[in-house]
Protein backbone atom coordinates (compact mmCIF):
# COMPACT_ATOMS: atom_id res chain seq x y z
CA UNK A 1 0.00 0.00 0.00
CA UNK A 2 1.01 3.72 -0.83
CA UNK A 3 0.48 6.38 1.60
CA UNK A 4 1.45 9.96 2.17
CA UNK A 5 3.62 11.34 4.93
CA UNK A 6 2.55 15.10 5.17
CA UNK A 7 4.80 17.11 8.31
CA UNK A 8 3.40 20.28 9.15
CA UNK A 9 5.06 22.72 11.09
CA UNK A 10 7.71 25.27 12.53
CA UNK A 11 10.52 25.13 10.44
CA UNK A 12 13.70 23.60 12.26
CA UNK A 13 16.90 21.40 12.34
CA UNK A 14 16.71 17.79 11.78
CA UNK A 15 13.17 17.36 10.71
CA UNK A 16 13.37 15.22 7.46
CA UNK A 17 16.03 13.51 9.46
CA UNK A 18 14.13 12.33 12.02
CA UNK A 19 11.45 10.98 9.89
CA UNK A 20 13.36 9.80 7.88
CA UNK A 21 14.96 7.88 10.45
CA UNK A 22 11.66 6.33 12.04
CA UNK A 23 10.38 5.19 8.71
CA UNK A 24 13.26 3.43 7.91
CA UNK A 25 12.89 1.97 11.28
CA UNK A 26 9.82 0.83 10.41
CA UNK A 27 10.78 -0.58 6.92
CA UNK A 28 9.00 1.63 5.04
CA UNK A 29 10.45 3.04 1.74
CA UNK A 30 10.36 6.95 0.63
CA UNK A 31 9.84 7.29 -2.84
CA UNK A 32 9.17 10.74 -3.81
CA UNK A 33 9.39 13.59 -1.15
CA UNK A 34 8.23 17.41 -1.90
CA UNK A 35 9.00 20.27 0.56
CA UNK A 36 8.61 23.73 0.77
CA UNK A 37 7.92 26.73 3.39
CA UNK A 38 4.47 27.89 3.19
CA UNK A 39 3.97 30.98 5.09
CA UNK A 40 6.16 30.43 7.48
CA UNK A 41 5.73 27.08 8.08
CA UNK A 42 7.67 23.75 7.31
CA UNK A 43 5.75 21.72 4.73
CA UNK A 44 6.81 18.23 3.59
CA UNK A 45 5.12 15.31 1.93
CA UNK A 46 6.36 12.11 0.95
CA UNK A 47 4.89 9.54 -0.43
CA UNK A 48 6.07 6.17 0.70
CA UNK A 49 5.05 2.35 0.54
CA UNK A 50 3.95 -0.23 3.35
CA UNK A 51 4.87 -3.13 1.58
CA UNK A 52 7.65 -4.53 3.29
CA UNK A 53 6.46 -3.39 7.04
CA UNK A 54 5.59 -5.50 9.43
CA UNK A 55 3.61 -3.18 11.34
CA UNK A 56 -0.36 -1.78 11.09
CA UNK A 57 -1.45 0.99 9.51
CA UNK A 58 -2.30 2.41 12.90
CA UNK A 59 0.89 1.23 14.99
CA UNK A 60 2.91 2.99 12.04
CA UNK A 61 0.31 5.80 12.28
CA UNK A 62 0.32 6.39 15.93
CA UNK A 63 4.31 6.17 15.79
CA UNK A 64 4.31 9.05 13.50
CA UNK A 65 1.98 10.91 15.54
CA UNK A 66 4.33 10.51 19.03
CA UNK A 67 7.28 11.63 16.81
CA UNK A 68 5.55 14.69 15.97
CA UNK A 69 4.22 15.37 19.26
CA UNK A 70 8.19 14.65 20.26
CA UNK A 71 9.66 17.00 17.72
CA UNK A 72 6.52 20.01 18.29
CA UNK A 73 5.13 19.80 14.09
CA UNK A 74 2.45 17.70 13.10
CA UNK A 75 2.80 14.51 11.30
CA UNK A 76 -0.13 12.36 10.19
CA UNK A 77 0.06 9.65 7.36
CA UNK A 78 -2.72 8.75 4.95
CA UNK A 79 -3.55 6.26 2.18
CA UNK A 80 -2.78 7.80 -1.49
CA UNK A 81 -5.51 6.24 -3.00
CA UNK A 82 -8.08 8.89 -0.73
CA UNK A 83 -6.08 12.05 -2.16
CA UNK A 84 -6.44 10.47 -6.26
CA UNK A 85 -9.77 9.75 -5.60
CA UNK A 86 -10.77 13.14 -4.12
CA UNK A 87 -8.19 14.81 -6.72
CA UNK A 88 -7.84 13.21 -10.00
CA UNK A 89 -10.93 12.40 -12.32
CA UNK B 1 2.67 12.57 -7.13
CA UNK B 2 -0.37 14.22 -5.60
CA UNK B 3 0.41 18.16 -5.11
CA UNK B 4 1.45 19.25 -1.74
CA UNK B 5 -1.78 22.03 -2.17
CA UNK B 6 -4.00 19.05 -2.76
CA UNK B 7 -2.71 17.22 0.18
CA UNK B 8 -3.42 20.71 2.61
CA UNK B 9 -6.67 21.11 0.94
CA UNK B 10 -8.07 18.29 1.85
CA UNK B 11 -6.52 18.20 5.65
CA UNK B 12 -7.88 21.93 6.08
CA UNK B 13 -11.31 20.04 4.71
CA UNK B 14 -10.92 17.58 8.35
CA UNK B 15 -9.28 19.62 10.61
CA UNK B 16 -11.07 23.09 10.63
CA UNK B 17 -14.14 22.83 8.25
CA UNK B 18 -15.31 19.31 9.41
CA UNK B 19 -14.76 17.22 6.40
CA UNK B 20 -16.08 13.82 7.32
CA UNK B 21 -18.35 10.53 5.84
CA UNK B 22 -21.64 11.08 8.28
CA UNK B 23 -22.25 7.26 7.81
CA UNK B 24 -21.40 4.28 7.10
CA UNK B 25 -24.82 2.28 7.33
CA UNK B 26 -25.03 -1.36 6.36
CA UNK B 27 -28.42 -2.71 4.82
CA UNK B 28 -29.13 -6.38 5.80
CA UNK B 29 -31.62 -8.39 4.75
CA UNK B 30 -34.08 -10.17 7.51
CA UNK B 31 -36.41 -11.71 5.28
CA UNK B 32 -34.64 -15.34 5.42
CA UNK B 33 -34.95 -15.14 9.12
CA UNK B 34 -38.56 -15.07 9.68
CA UNK B 35 -39.71 -18.23 12.27
CA UNK B 36 -42.78 -19.78 13.25
CA UNK B 37 -42.62 -18.07 15.95
CA UNK B 38 -40.95 -14.49 17.41
CA UNK B 39 -38.85 -16.48 19.02
CA UNK B 40 -37.13 -18.05 16.26
CA UNK B 41 -37.16 -15.15 14.63
CA UNK B 42 -35.70 -13.27 17.03
CA UNK B 43 -32.94 -15.59 17.61
CA UNK B 44 -32.04 -15.89 14.16
CA UNK B 45 -32.17 -11.57 13.32
CA UNK B 46 -30.01 -11.98 16.09
CA UNK B 47 -27.56 -14.23 14.50
CA UNK B 48 -27.63 -12.12 11.34
CA UNK B 49 -27.07 -9.10 11.99
CA UNK B 50 -24.29 -9.98 14.40
CA UNK B 51 -22.48 -11.89 12.01
CA UNK B 52 -23.17 -9.58 9.12
CA UNK B 53 -22.28 -6.30 10.82
CA UNK B 54 -20.24 -7.81 13.43
CA UNK B 55 -16.96 -6.07 12.01
CA UNK B 56 -18.46 -2.89 10.80
CA UNK B 57 -17.40 -0.82 13.49
CA UNK B 58 -13.81 -1.87 13.16
CA UNK B 59 -13.49 -1.69 10.10
CA UNK B 60 -14.95 2.00 10.00
CA UNK B 61 -12.48 2.67 12.32
CA UNK B 62 -9.58 1.19 9.91
CA UNK B 63 -10.48 3.16 7.00
CA UNK B 64 -11.22 6.28 9.26
CA UNK B 65 -7.47 6.03 10.46
CA UNK B 66 -6.08 4.92 6.88
CA UNK B 67 -7.95 7.65 5.22
CA UNK B 68 -7.38 10.49 8.30
CA UNK B 69 -11.47 11.45 7.73
CA UNK B 70 -13.20 10.64 10.50
CA UNK B 71 -16.58 8.36 10.15
CA UNK B 72 -18.76 9.34 12.29
CA UNK B 73 -21.14 6.65 12.43
CA UNK B 74 -22.12 3.35 11.58
CA UNK B 75 -25.31 1.98 11.47
CA UNK B 76 -27.69 -0.71 10.87
CA UNK B 77 -30.60 -0.74 8.38
CA UNK B 78 -33.12 -3.78 8.14
CA UNK B 79 -35.85 -4.72 6.29
CA UNK B 80 -39.40 -3.37 7.57
CA UNK B 81 -40.17 -5.03 11.20
CA UNK B 82 -43.41 -5.37 9.98
CA UNK B 83 -42.89 -7.67 7.54
CA UNK B 84 -40.85 -9.69 9.46
CA UNK B 85 -43.20 -10.56 12.43
CA UNK B 86 -46.60 -10.36 10.35
CA UNK B 87 -46.62 -13.67 10.39
CA UNK B 88 -46.02 -14.38 14.21
CA UNK B 89 -46.72 -10.70 15.61
CA UNK B 90 -44.69 -9.78 18.74
CA UNK B 91 -42.66 -6.82 17.28
CA UNK B 92 -41.80 -5.10 20.83
CA UNK B 93 -39.57 -7.90 21.16
CA UNK B 94 -37.70 -8.01 17.87
CA UNK B 95 -37.23 -4.48 18.61
CA UNK B 96 -35.65 -5.35 22.03
CA UNK B 97 -33.59 -7.78 20.16
CA UNK B 98 -32.41 -5.30 17.50
CA UNK B 99 -31.38 -3.21 20.39
CA UNK B 100 -29.49 -5.50 21.95
CA UNK B 101 -27.59 -6.53 18.79
CA UNK B 102 -26.91 -3.16 17.82
CA UNK B 103 -25.69 -2.66 21.78
CA UNK B 104 -23.03 -5.76 21.34
CA UNK B 105 -21.60 -4.72 17.70
CA UNK B 106 -21.34 -0.86 18.89
CA UNK B 107 -23.75 0.74 16.24
CA UNK B 108 -25.35 3.68 17.42
CA UNK B 109 -28.14 3.79 15.45
CA UNK B 110 -30.27 0.22 14.02
CA UNK B 111 -33.12 1.42 11.74
CA UNK B 112 -36.23 -0.57 10.61
CA UNK B 113 -38.92 -0.75 12.70
CA UNK B 114 -40.79 0.27 9.72
CA UNK B 115 -44.19 0.11 7.96
CA UNK B 116 -45.16 0.72 4.46
CA UNK B 117 -49.01 1.75 4.28
CA UNK B 118 -48.71 4.56 1.81
CA UNK B 119 -52.12 2.94 -0.26
CA UNK B 120 -53.81 0.69 2.80
CA UNK B 121 -52.72 -0.57 6.41
CA UNK B 122 -53.24 -4.20 6.95
CA UNK B 123 -55.02 -5.01 10.17
CA UNK B 124 -51.32 -6.80 11.43
CA UNK B 125 -49.92 -3.40 10.01
CA UNK B 126 -52.33 -0.88 12.33
CA UNK B 127 -51.07 -3.18 15.18
CA UNK B 128 -47.48 -2.85 14.50
CA UNK B 129 -47.44 1.24 14.15
CA UNK B 130 -49.45 0.58 17.73
CA UNK B 131 -46.69 -0.35 19.07
CA UNK B 132 -44.08 1.78 17.91
CA UNK B 133 -44.22 4.26 21.13
CA UNK B 134 -43.74 0.94 23.16
CA UNK B 135 -40.94 0.15 21.23
CA UNK B 136 -39.21 3.29 21.29
CA UNK B 137 -39.51 3.71 24.38
CA UNK B 138 -38.66 -0.08 25.43
CA UNK B 139 -34.95 0.91 23.37
CA UNK B 140 -32.35 3.20 23.03
CA UNK B 141 -31.01 2.30 19.40
CA UNK B 142 -33.65 1.18 17.33
CA UNK B 143 -35.53 3.86 15.10
CA UNK B 144 -38.55 4.02 13.74
CA UNK B 145 -40.32 4.70 9.73
CA UNK B 146 -43.69 4.63 8.59
CA UNK B 147 -44.37 5.54 5.07
CA UNK B 148 -47.82 7.15 4.64
CA UNK B 149 -47.94 8.73 1.22
CA UNK B 150 -46.43 8.22 -2.49
CA UNK B 151 -46.70 9.83 -5.78
CA UNK B 152 -48.61 6.34 -7.26
CA UNK B 153 -50.50 5.85 -4.16
CA UNK B 154 -51.72 9.40 -2.85
CA UNK B 155 -51.80 9.91 0.62
CA UNK B 156 -53.27 7.65 3.05
CA UNK B 157 -54.88 9.82 5.56
CA UNK B 158 -55.99 6.70 8.03
CA UNK B 159 -52.64 6.24 8.39
CA UNK B 160 -51.73 10.16 8.68
CA UNK B 161 -54.42 10.11 11.30
CA UNK B 162 -52.94 7.39 13.15
CA UNK B 163 -49.92 8.94 13.03
CA UNK B 164 -50.72 11.90 15.00
CA UNK B 165 -51.80 9.43 18.07
CA UNK B 166 -48.32 7.62 17.92
CA UNK B 167 -46.07 10.81 17.99
CA UNK B 168 -48.06 11.91 20.72
CA UNK B 169 -48.23 8.48 22.64
CA UNK B 170 -44.25 7.87 22.32
CA UNK B 171 -43.75 11.65 23.59
CA UNK B 172 -45.68 10.89 26.39
CA UNK B 173 -44.06 7.48 26.87
CA UNK B 174 -40.38 9.05 26.54
CA UNK B 175 -41.60 12.03 28.91
CA UNK B 176 -38.51 11.66 31.33
CA UNK B 177 -36.37 12.10 28.40
CA UNK B 178 -37.57 15.04 26.40
CA UNK B 179 -40.06 12.94 24.60
CA UNK B 180 -36.90 12.16 23.02
CA UNK B 181 -38.65 8.70 21.08
CA UNK B 182 -40.17 11.13 18.47
CA UNK B 183 -36.51 11.99 17.39
CA UNK B 184 -36.20 8.37 16.24
CA UNK B 185 -39.94 8.28 14.47
CA UNK B 186 -40.26 9.41 11.16
CA UNK B 187 -43.27 9.60 8.88
CA UNK B 188 -42.12 9.55 5.56
CA UNK B 189 -44.13 10.22 2.06
CA UNK B 190 -42.17 8.99 -0.84
CA UNK B 191 -39.92 6.95 1.41
CA UNK B 192 -36.78 5.85 -0.33
CA UNK B 193 -35.58 1.99 0.46
CA UNK B 194 -31.66 2.63 0.52
CA UNK B 195 -30.90 5.56 3.21
CA UNK B 196 -28.86 5.31 5.18
CA UNK B 197 -29.26 8.40 7.40
CA UNK B 198 -31.40 7.63 10.73
CA UNK B 199 -33.72 7.91 12.13
CA UNK B 200 -35.66 7.21 8.49
CA UNK B 201 -33.08 4.18 7.18
CA UNK B 202 -34.82 0.79 6.29
CA UNK B 203 -33.53 -2.06 4.20
CA UNK B 204 -35.98 -2.23 1.67
CA UNK B 205 -37.54 -5.42 -0.68
CA UNK B 206 -35.73 -4.69 -3.95
CA UNK B 207 -32.44 -4.47 -2.22
CA UNK B 208 -29.66 -7.23 -2.21
CA UNK B 209 -28.91 -9.31 1.28
CA UNK B 210 -25.96 -7.04 2.35
CA UNK B 211 -25.47 -3.65 1.28
CA UNK B 212 -23.45 -0.36 2.28
CA UNK B 213 -25.11 3.28 1.38
CA UNK B 214 -22.74 5.90 2.47
CA UNK B 215 -23.84 9.48 3.45
CA UNK B 216 -21.13 12.29 3.02
CA UNK B 217 -21.07 15.42 4.53
CA UNK B 218 -19.57 18.61 4.96
CA UNK B 219 -21.44 21.90 5.23
CA UNK B 220 -18.71 23.51 6.67
CA UNK B 221 -16.12 22.72 3.65
CA UNK B 222 -19.08 24.91 1.45
CA UNK B 223 -19.20 27.72 3.42
CA UNK B 224 -15.24 28.22 4.04
CA UNK B 225 -15.14 27.77 -0.06
CA UNK B 226 -17.99 30.53 -0.19
CA UNK B 227 -16.07 32.84 2.15
CA UNK B 228 -13.54 33.14 -0.80
CA UNK B 229 -16.16 33.99 -3.71
CA UNK B 230 -17.36 37.41 -4.41
CA UNK B 231 -18.72 37.17 -7.40
CA UNK B 232 -22.45 36.43 -8.71
CA UNK B 233 -24.47 33.13 -8.14
CA UNK B 234 -23.21 31.31 -10.83
CA UNK B 235 -19.60 31.70 -9.94
CA UNK B 236 -21.15 30.12 -6.25
CA UNK B 237 -23.22 27.40 -7.78
CA UNK B 238 -19.94 26.72 -9.45
CA UNK B 239 -18.13 26.75 -6.28
CA UNK B 240 -20.74 24.50 -4.89
CA UNK B 241 -20.46 21.78 -7.48
CA UNK B 242 -16.82 21.73 -7.09
CA UNK B 243 -16.50 21.39 -3.50
CA UNK B 244 -19.41 18.59 -3.75
CA UNK B 245 -17.91 16.94 -5.98
CA UNK B 246 -14.93 16.25 -3.84
CA UNK B 247 -16.73 15.55 -0.90
CA UNK B 248 -18.78 13.02 -2.59
CA UNK B 249 -15.31 11.32 -3.78
CA UNK B 250 -14.28 10.78 -0.53
CA UNK B 251 -17.77 8.74 0.12
CA UNK B 252 -17.57 7.11 -3.03
CA UNK B 253 -14.06 5.74 -1.90
CA UNK B 254 -15.37 4.97 1.58
CA UNK B 255 -18.24 3.09 0.26
CA UNK B 256 -15.87 0.93 -2.62
CA UNK B 257 -13.60 -0.17 0.74
CA UNK B 258 -16.09 -0.67 3.44
CA UNK B 259 -17.91 -3.00 1.10
CA UNK B 260 -15.12 -4.80 -0.26
CA UNK B 261 -13.45 -5.57 3.05
CA UNK B 262 -17.12 -6.54 4.50
CA UNK B 263 -17.72 -8.95 2.08
CA UNK B 264 -21.08 -6.13 1.20
CA UNK B 265 -22.69 -5.14 -1.65
CA UNK B 266 -21.95 -1.23 -2.76
CA UNK B 267 -25.46 0.18 -2.57
CA UNK B 268 -25.28 4.05 -3.22
CA UNK B 269 -23.82 7.30 -2.00
CA UNK B 270 -25.98 9.76 -0.62
CA UNK B 271 -25.05 13.34 -1.40
CA UNK B 272 -26.76 14.99 1.50
CA UNK B 273 -25.11 18.04 3.40
CA UNK B 274 -25.82 16.69 6.71
CA UNK B 275 -25.13 19.30 9.34
CA UNK B 276 -24.40 18.77 13.53
CA UNK B 277 -24.91 20.65 15.89
CA UNK B 278 -20.83 21.82 15.91
CA UNK B 279 -20.59 25.42 15.11
CA UNK B 280 -19.24 25.70 11.52
CA UNK B 281 -20.84 22.78 10.32
CA UNK B 282 -24.04 24.10 9.43
CA UNK B 283 -26.49 24.40 6.07
CA UNK B 284 -28.31 27.92 7.44
CA UNK B 285 -24.78 29.26 7.65
CA UNK B 286 -24.01 28.03 4.05
CA UNK B 287 -27.88 30.48 3.31
CA UNK B 288 -26.19 33.40 5.35
CA UNK B 289 -22.60 33.03 3.65
CA UNK B 290 -24.86 33.32 -0.03
CA UNK B 291 -26.00 36.70 1.23
CA UNK B 292 -28.87 36.88 3.77
CA UNK B 293 -28.85 38.50 7.11
CA UNK B 294 -30.19 35.43 8.57
CA UNK B 295 -31.88 32.35 7.65
CA UNK B 296 -35.61 32.34 7.48
CA UNK B 297 -36.11 35.72 6.20
CA UNK B 298 -37.17 36.09 2.37
CA UNK B 299 -34.54 34.92 0.04
CA UNK B 300 -34.03 31.57 2.13
CA UNK B 301 -36.19 28.98 -0.02
CA UNK B 302 -33.92 30.38 -3.16
CA UNK B 303 -30.86 30.00 -1.64
CA UNK B 304 -31.57 26.95 -0.45
CA UNK B 305 -32.76 25.58 -4.16
CA UNK B 306 -29.47 26.90 -5.87
CA UNK B 307 -27.26 24.86 -3.00
CA UNK B 308 -29.35 21.54 -3.20
CA UNK B 309 -28.92 21.89 -6.98
CA UNK B 310 -25.84 22.50 -6.85
CA UNK B 311 -24.54 19.88 -4.29
CA UNK B 312 -26.28 17.19 -6.65
CA UNK B 313 -24.93 17.87 -9.74
CA UNK B 314 -21.58 18.04 -8.40
CA UNK B 315 -21.94 14.92 -6.90
CA UNK B 316 -23.79 13.18 -8.95
CA UNK B 317 -20.77 12.74 -11.57
CA UNK B 318 -18.45 11.67 -8.31
CA UNK B 319 -20.22 8.15 -7.52
CA UNK B 320 -21.09 5.59 -9.57
CA UNK B 321 -24.61 5.21 -8.06
CA UNK B 322 -26.68 8.03 -6.33
CA UNK B 323 -29.13 7.33 -3.49
CA UNK B 324 -31.23 7.57 -0.50
CA UNK B 325 -32.04 11.22 0.40
CA UNK B 326 -29.61 13.44 -1.71
CA UNK B 327 -29.98 16.97 -0.85
CA UNK B 328 -29.41 19.37 1.64
CA UNK B 329 -30.38 18.53 5.37
CA UNK B 330 -32.40 21.28 7.39
CA UNK B 331 -32.87 19.44 10.74
CA UNK B 332 -33.30 22.46 13.31
CA UNK B 333 -31.95 20.75 16.40
CA UNK B 334 -28.80 19.48 15.01
CA UNK B 335 -27.44 23.06 13.20
CA UNK B 336 -26.41 25.50 15.23
CA UNK B 337 -27.64 28.20 12.25
CA UNK B 338 -30.68 27.06 12.69
CA UNK B 339 -31.26 27.29 16.16
CA UNK B 340 -29.57 30.58 16.20
CA UNK B 341 -32.79 31.33 13.18
CA UNK B 342 -35.28 30.12 15.45
CA UNK B 343 -34.32 31.82 18.45
CA UNK B 344 -34.19 34.89 17.08
CA UNK B 345 -38.01 34.71 15.91
CA UNK B 346 -36.74 34.73 12.08
CA UNK B 347 -36.85 31.47 10.87
CA UNK B 348 -40.63 29.78 11.67
CA UNK B 349 -42.77 26.99 11.23
CA UNK B 350 -44.40 28.40 7.92
CA UNK B 351 -40.77 28.95 6.25
CA UNK B 352 -39.39 25.82 7.15
CA UNK B 353 -42.16 24.06 4.89
CA UNK B 354 -41.44 26.09 2.04
CA UNK B 355 -38.19 25.11 2.25
CA UNK B 356 -38.73 21.33 2.38
CA UNK B 357 -40.57 22.04 -0.81
CA UNK B 358 -37.05 22.03 -2.77
CA UNK B 359 -34.70 20.50 -0.28
CA UNK B 360 -34.49 16.88 1.54
CA UNK B 361 -35.95 16.03 3.99
CA UNK B 362 -38.90 17.71 5.81
CA UNK B 363 -39.67 19.17 9.07
CA UNK B 364 -37.36 17.54 10.69
CA UNK B 365 -36.39 17.61 14.79
CA UNK B 366 -38.62 19.96 15.23
CA UNK B 367 -39.40 20.15 19.21
CA UNK B 368 -43.30 21.99 19.20
CA UNK B 369 -45.53 21.94 22.56
CA UNK B 370 -46.56 19.18 24.47
CA UNK B 371 -49.95 20.10 24.76
CA UNK B 372 -50.09 20.44 20.10
CA UNK B 373 -53.36 18.31 19.62
CA UNK B 374 -53.13 15.06 17.45
CA UNK B 375 -55.14 16.51 15.03
CA UNK B 376 -52.56 19.49 14.29
CA UNK B 377 -49.87 17.12 14.48
CA UNK B 378 -51.45 14.64 11.46
CA UNK B 379 -52.32 17.82 9.56
CA UNK B 380 -48.59 18.77 9.96
CA UNK B 381 -47.81 15.36 8.14
CA UNK B 382 -50.55 15.30 6.03
CA UNK B 383 -49.16 19.08 4.56
CA UNK B 384 -45.91 17.77 4.35
CA UNK B 385 -46.54 14.39 2.29
CA UNK B 386 -48.97 16.85 -0.12
CA UNK B 387 -45.33 18.80 -0.74
CA UNK B 388 -43.74 15.48 -1.63
CA UNK B 389 -46.32 13.21 -3.53
CA UNK B 390 -47.32 16.45 -5.71
CA UNK B 391 -43.91 17.13 -6.56
CA UNK B 392 -42.73 13.38 -6.40
CA UNK B 393 -39.98 13.93 -3.86
CA UNK B 394 -39.54 12.66 -0.30
CA UNK B 395 -40.75 14.53 2.65
CA UNK B 396 -41.01 13.39 5.98
CA UNK B 397 -41.77 14.53 9.55
CA UNK B 398 -39.60 14.05 12.37
CA UNK B 399 -41.40 16.28 15.47
CA UNK B 400 -41.17 16.19 18.90
CA UNK B 401 -44.12 17.50 21.31
CA UNK B 402 -42.13 17.87 24.48
CA UNK B 403 -44.54 16.51 26.84
CA UNK B 404 -45.57 19.04 30.06
CA UNK B 405 -43.42 21.70 28.10
CA UNK B 406 -45.12 24.64 26.13
CA UNK B 407 -41.71 26.92 26.07
CA UNK B 408 -38.19 26.78 25.73
CA UNK B 409 -35.49 24.45 24.91
CA UNK B 410 -35.06 21.14 25.08
CA UNK B 411 -31.76 18.91 24.43
CA UNK B 412 -31.65 15.33 23.37
CA UNK B 413 -27.80 15.13 23.49
CA UNK B 414 -24.70 14.10 20.96
CA UNK B 415 -25.85 14.40 17.13
CA UNK B 416 -29.37 15.10 17.84
CA UNK B 417 -28.67 18.07 19.24
CA UNK B 418 -30.98 20.99 21.00
CA UNK B 419 -33.87 22.18 19.79
CA UNK B 420 -36.03 25.46 20.68
CA UNK B 421 -39.89 24.63 21.38
CA UNK B 422 -41.37 26.32 18.08
CA UNK B 423 -45.06 27.89 18.41
CA UNK B 424 -46.94 26.75 15.75
CA UNK B 425 -50.30 27.10 14.41
CA UNK B 426 -53.20 25.57 16.67
CA UNK B 427 -56.13 26.21 14.77
CA UNK B 428 -58.00 22.85 14.45
CA UNK B 429 -58.12 20.51 11.25
CA UNK B 430 -59.66 17.81 13.06
CA UNK B 431 -62.42 17.23 10.82
CA UNK B 432 -60.72 17.41 7.70
CA UNK B 433 -58.01 14.65 9.65
CA UNK B 434 -61.29 12.64 11.29
CA UNK B 435 -62.30 12.43 7.36
CA UNK B 436 -59.83 9.67 6.51
CA UNK B 437 -60.02 7.85 3.54
CA UNK B 438 -57.14 8.49 1.10
CA UNK B 439 -56.29 11.61 -0.64
CA UNK B 440 -55.97 10.56 -4.09
CA UNK B 441 -52.35 10.37 -6.60
CA UNK B 442 -52.08 13.59 -8.34
CA UNK B 443 -52.44 12.96 -11.82
CA UNK B 444 -49.33 13.63 -13.31
CA UNK B 445 -48.14 10.44 -11.75
CA UNK B 446 -50.22 8.80 -13.75
CA UNK B 447 -47.31 8.27 -16.35
CA UNK B 448 -48.05 4.92 -18.46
Amino acid sequence: MKAIVSVLGEDKKGIIAKVSTALYDMDINVEDISQTIMQRYFTMIMLVNLEDSKLKFSQISENLSALGRETGVDIRIQSEAIFDSMHRI
Amino acid sequence: MISINEIIETNRMVQSQHLDVRTITMGISLLDCIGNTVEETAEAVYKKVKEKAGKLVATGEDIACETGIPIVNKRVSVTPISLITAKTGGAVKLAETLDKVAKEIGVDFIGGYTALVHKGMTDYEKEFIMSIPEALSKTDRVCSSVNIGSTQAGINMDAVRLMGKVIKDTAYLTADKGSIGCAKLVVFANAVEDNPFMAGAFHGVGEKDVVINVGVSGPGVVKAALEQVDGDLTEVAETIKKIAYKITRVGQFVAEEASRRLNANFGIVDLSLAPTPVKGDSVARILEEIGLECAGGYGTTACLALLNDAVKKGGIMATSHVGGLSGAFIPVSEDEGMINAVEKGILRAEKLEAMTAICSVGLDMIAVPGDTTAEVLSAMIADEAAIGVSNNKTTAVRVIPVYGKTEGRVDFGGLLGTAPIMKINTVSPAKFINRGGRIPAPVWAHKN
